[in-house]
């Protein structure tokens, strides 16, 4: 039943994209029925799944002649990305209802972004995982190319590359897995189970890993995240930092580690105090998590400040992912989860809330406009997700990032301080934000309150309402009650780390 | 060559193919001669075109239907029948009749019967060389195919960059059909037999016994005249002024037609290669007789078998390199299209380079050749269309397509997506499958390497195809008046892509069809 999340995602696009011109009313609420048909589908297979470990959707070969499986499967991570992924895009929609240029090609490329990410949750053939990641690429381009704003065309054209070069990797990668196993089968299982050389996983490994972590934001290949953030249609926006970076994380958990777990191996000597890709991996996160933050808190541009702090907290998904405990993974599928919901939440304020009706997305301006008292819903909406976001006790972010840290501390306990640092400075760089963006103190003078008077911002729609409480609710919920999550997340983590779970 | 043993019933059996071609050409000519003279040049067209198609549908039967049972001349094999040869001919008539049916709406010429002729007499050579198992008979087929190429080109009359091209294009052809030739002969001269496979095991025998650096000369020879016609770094110069200048139609048959042929026959090269390395692996030993029976065996074993994978490897890595990094500069569609060919190319002779035991190789280049060339078609047909309608092939011509034509745009998206290697569409699967062929013929730290630089080259080519996809669907366009297709060129084109959409979803049904001729 999970499967066909895939298939009516693409289908809704096939039919947007025949939809005659004009139609843009039922273009929006189509798209939003195929999102919503999306996420109960998503709910309904997390609560089928409940307790019920790895289960096969569909199994048939596809191609005969090299091995390749048609293979849908979910484990408890998947119908935790899964949900997100049916969330983030209820949610997208909402906020793009006010698209009214070219509105059925829009929801058409966004709802084939959506069936890829699905079927990158589901694969477990490396191939078809492969296959699904690719054809994500290519709507994000055109959602950011056509619809985009600040330097569009530039910011599309770096986010397609680096995706295509990363996934160049991964293929690089997967061809040689593909003829080093002769096992005649892409399945995940079959290459874990193949018995690659330990030599040979120990240049594959960070080859694909670093392939998919281009796309999960990992320092130094991050700069296509900002710039194609603050490119970005608000909806592709909150799609880039909500799901797609999460492929590039889910890629690194699932293919490589999974995959390749050799390659996590000591190398036998030390290079710069390095002895393991490990310990490479987790020092170019940890440099993720502060440089990202240090990085967002000297921003003039406000989306600018969300797009680095995307960065920031992918870094501990990163390092939540070389911690490779129990704990650790647990806390960096939980953070995939909560940073989706966040950062979407985020960008939709920025993009969205505030932007569209100011015009102007740069600080020092926006300092001059009061929002708190002529936005006061945006300005409440975003204090939350502030909060939510620097990890304060009630939200998902807190459960996660704790997890995250308590991995790394059994790991190593200097990439639990050297990340702790990044914390604070994501406190600043929220609170910066949040003064200047919204509460500045300086008291209006007359004619200043006379002119905003009369000229009132649009008041906030009921789409962008339903959109801020939809987010808000699920990082609420996962924050008070995470086992919610956890008890999808642990067993299948658990299953993971002992190499059979795939 | 024994020519006195020669069973001319059994030659016109093997030839059926390019016979029907050769018929529908004079059929042609003689209806557009004797019937048509006075009538308009849309139906002359039309009527030239459905009758060459036609001849095309009739060599598809006579391929499939007959018994493959090739030409042999005593004991050598002039051509080959079914295998890699049954597969690059049905590809050639397919292509062959889909260039054709381009052809219906369009007026660059005045004469449309003899246009078709020319291609049908073109294609007829493309199967010859397709199947040809001799030296001889490869260098007619080629000519044969050559100089149709050359008359197509300049077949726009009226356009000087037309007659520029041709005369490019002829000069750059006669001097690699000279260099070929002198290959050949010295091949000849090497192993004293024309028959492929004699020409392998000659000339190992002759480099053994101390004719290395003559036969390195010969191969190198082979290799510029061969290099000529895929147009392989640095012998492409002719290819992007060719495609320019040509017509739509003849630009979509030298990409596709051509290249087809000219693989496969690299391909009977390879196969002749690795069969007669069959025979070494089974007897183990070779049994050395000649003038000298007492000589020393040999010390080393160069031959075909290291150098020629040598030559490849090089013309290969300066394809990808040259032809990716050019095309990025190119603001013409077709100069891109030619750039991109010469990198396509490149991933082709590196699959040949690493040419694997098994048919592995065979079917996967044939796979990545076939598909290659039908993309290629269609990504020509949507040039021709924009161009009869905006009068330019620049790219900023394709400014705002999506609103001018909507199934014209998809088309381009499908089909320049398909050349960059995205699935789920066709050229992903066959680069997969080629590279994928590259590495289980060879698992070693070089071709691991030259894979990862293929794939890398073929990241950098996303950024030249979306250049082109960003005028169609991003930039809005100076003129927004809706562009007309003729119906066959929509019904051409539209199942283009649908073929490309539905071959990337169901790679197993053309790999099926492909390993079926092997059986």
């Amino acid at each position: 039943m999970l499967a066909w999340v895939i298939y009516i995602s693409f289908a809704g696009a096939l039919v947007e994209a025949l939809l005659p011109r004009g139609k843009n009313s039922a273009a929006r609420w189509f798209a939003l029925a195929v999102a919503a048909a999306g996420l109960a589908l998503a709910v309904a297979g997390f609560a089928a799944g409940w307790g019920a470990g790895r289960e096969v959707l569909v199994d048939a070969v596809w191609v005969p002649s090299m091995g390749i499986h048609y293979l849908l499967a979910a484990d408890g991570i998947s119908r935790v990305l899964v949900l997100l992924t049916g969330i983030a895009s209820v949610a997208g929609i909402l906020f793009s209802w006010n698209i009214e240029l070219r509105t059925n090609q829009f929801f058409a490329f966004y709802l084939a972004l959506i069936g890829g990410v699905y079927g990158v949750f589901l694969s477990f053939d490396f191939f078809l995982l492969f296959v699904f990641y690719e054809i994500a690429i290519v709507p994000k381009y055109f959602l950011i190319a056509i619809w985009g704003s600040t330097r569009r065309e530039y910011g599309a054209m770096k986010l397609a590359l680096y995706s295509f070069a990363g996934s160049a990797m991964v293929l690089i990668g997967l061809l040689a897995a593909y003829a080093a196993s002769g096992a005649h089968s892409t399945t995940l299982a079959a290459l874990a189970h193949a018995g690659l050389p330990a030599g040979f996983q120990l240049w594959c490994f960070p080859l694909v890993f670093t392939g998919f972590a281009i796309l999960a934001g990992m320092w130094p290949f991050h700069t296509w995240a900002p710039t194609g953030h603050v490119a970005a249609p608000t909806a592709a926006s909150m799609l880039l930092a909500g799901v797609v970076m999460k492929l590039g994380a889910y890629g690194c958990l699932r293919v490589a580690i999974g995959v390749f777990p050799h390659g996590l191996d000591r190398w036998g000597f030390t290079f710069l105090g390095l002895g393991s890709w490990r310990e490479v991996f987790a020092l170019l996160a940890v440099i993720g998590i502060v440089y990202g933050a240090l990085v967002a808190l000297a921003q003039a541009d406000f989306k600018f400040v969300i797009g680095y702090s995307s960065v920031s907290h992918m870094g501990f998904v990163l390092l939540g992912l070389m911690a490779l405990n129990q704990i650790g993974l647990d806390g960096a599928v939980l953070q995939m989860f909560s940073h989706g919901v966040i950062a979407g939440l985020l960008f939709a304020i920025v993009g969205r809330l505030v932007y569209d009706r100011t015009h102007t997305r740069q600080l020092a301006e926006l300092e001059t406009m009061h929002l708190a008292r002529r936005l006061p819903f945006a300005a409440w909406a975003f204090v939350i997700a502030g909060i939510a976001s620097m990890g304060l006790p009630g939200f998902s972010g807190f459960v996660a990032e704790l997890q995250v840290l308590a991995g790394a501390w059994q790991a190593k306990p200097w990439w639990t301080v050297a990340a702790g640092i990044g914390i604070v400075v994501g406190v600043a760089y929220t609170w910066r934000a949040l003064q200047k963006a919204f509460f500045t103190d300086n008291v209006p003078a007359p004619h200043v309150l006379e002119y905003e008077h009369t000229h009132q911002l649009d008041a906030i729609t009921w789409p962008e309402r339903l959109g801020v409480a939809l987010l808000l609710l699920s990082t609420l919920a996962v924050g008070l009650y995470p086992r919610i999550l956890l008890e999808q997340i642990e067993p299948a983590v658990k299953a993971l780390l002992a190499g059979g779970g795939q | 060559m024994n020519y006195a043993g020669l069973n001319y019933a059994a030659l016109f059996q093997a030839t059926l193919p390019e016979t029907a071609l050769e018929i529908a050409a004079v059929a042609v000519l003689f209806v557009d001669l004797a019937f048509l003279r006075r009538s308009g040049q849309k139906l002359r067209t039309d009527v030239a075109a459905w009758l060459g198609v036609l001849g095309c549908i009739a060599g598809i039967w006579a391929v499939c239907a007959l018994p493959w049972r090739g030409f042999s001349a005593g004991n050598d094999v002039l051509l080959s029948a079914g295998g890699s040869a049954g597969v690059a001919q049905v590809a050639v008539l397919v292509l062959t009749a889909l260039t054709l049916l381009l052809l219906v709406g369009c007026e660059f010429t005045r004469n449309p019967g003899e246009y078709v002729a020319v291609v049908l007499m073109a294609a007829a050579g493309g199967l010859i060389i397709a199947a040809a198992q001799d030296l001889l008979i490869i260098f007619i087929g080629l000519e044969l195919l050559s100089l149709g190429l050359y008359v197509l080109t300049a077949f726009a009359k009226k356009s000087g960059q037309s007659a520029e091209a041709a005369i490019k294009y002829y000069l750059f052809g006669g001097m690699s059909a000279a260099f070929l030739l002198f290959g050949f002969s010295l091949l000849y001269g090497l192993s004293g037999s024309t028959s492929l496979p004699r020409v392998v095991l000659g000339t190992y025998l002759a480099s053994a016994r101390g004719a290395a650096p003559l036969l390195f000369v010969a191969l190198v020879m082979v290799a510029v005249g061969l290099g000529f016609k895929v147009a392989a770094v640095p012998f492409h110069f002719w290819a992007p002024d060719a495609y320019e200048g040509a017509p739509a139609p003849a630009a979509a048959f030298i990409a596709s037609v051509s290249k087809v042929a000219s693989f496969a026959l690299l391909i009977s090269i390879s196969d002749a290669i690795l069969q007669w390395m069959g025979m070494l692996h089974m007897t183990g030993r070779v049994t050395f007789s000649g003038p000298s029976p007492g000589a020393a065996p040999p010390r080393v074993a160069i031959g075909f078998v290291s150098l020629w994978p040598l030559i490849l490897i090089v013309l290969s890595v300066a394809s990808m390199v040259l032809g990716n990094l050019a095309a990025l500069a190119q603001s013409s569609v077709r100069r891109l299209l030619a750039y991109s060919a010469i990198a396509h190319a490149g991933y082709i002779l590196l699959g040949l380079a690493f040419f694997g035991w098994s048919n592995v190789s065979a079917q996967a280049i044939l796979y990545y050749v076939l598909t290659y060339g039908l993309t290629t078609i269609g990504a020509f047909g949507v040039v021709g269309v924009v161009e009869r309608a905006t009068g330019s092939g620049r790219m900023e011509a394709f400014a705002g397509l999506h609103k001018r034509n909507p199934w014209l745009a998809a088309v381009t998206l499908i089909l320049f997506l398909s050349l960059a290697g995205i699935p789920p569409l066709v050229g992903f699967w066959a680069k997969f499958n080629l590279f994928a062929a590259v590495l289980t013929a060879s698992h070693s730290p070089v071709s691991i390497g030259l894979v990862a630089l293929a794939v890398a080259f073929s990241a950098v080519s996303l950024y030249y195809y979306l250049q082109v996809l960003k005028r169609a669907y991003v930039m809005p366009g100076t003129d927004e008046a809706p562009i007309r297709m003729h119906p066959v060129t929509t019904v051409v084109l539209v199942a283009i892509a649908a073929a490309v959409v539905l071959m990337g979803c169901f790679p197993g049904l053309l790999q099926g069809w492909v390993a079926s001729f092997y059986a």
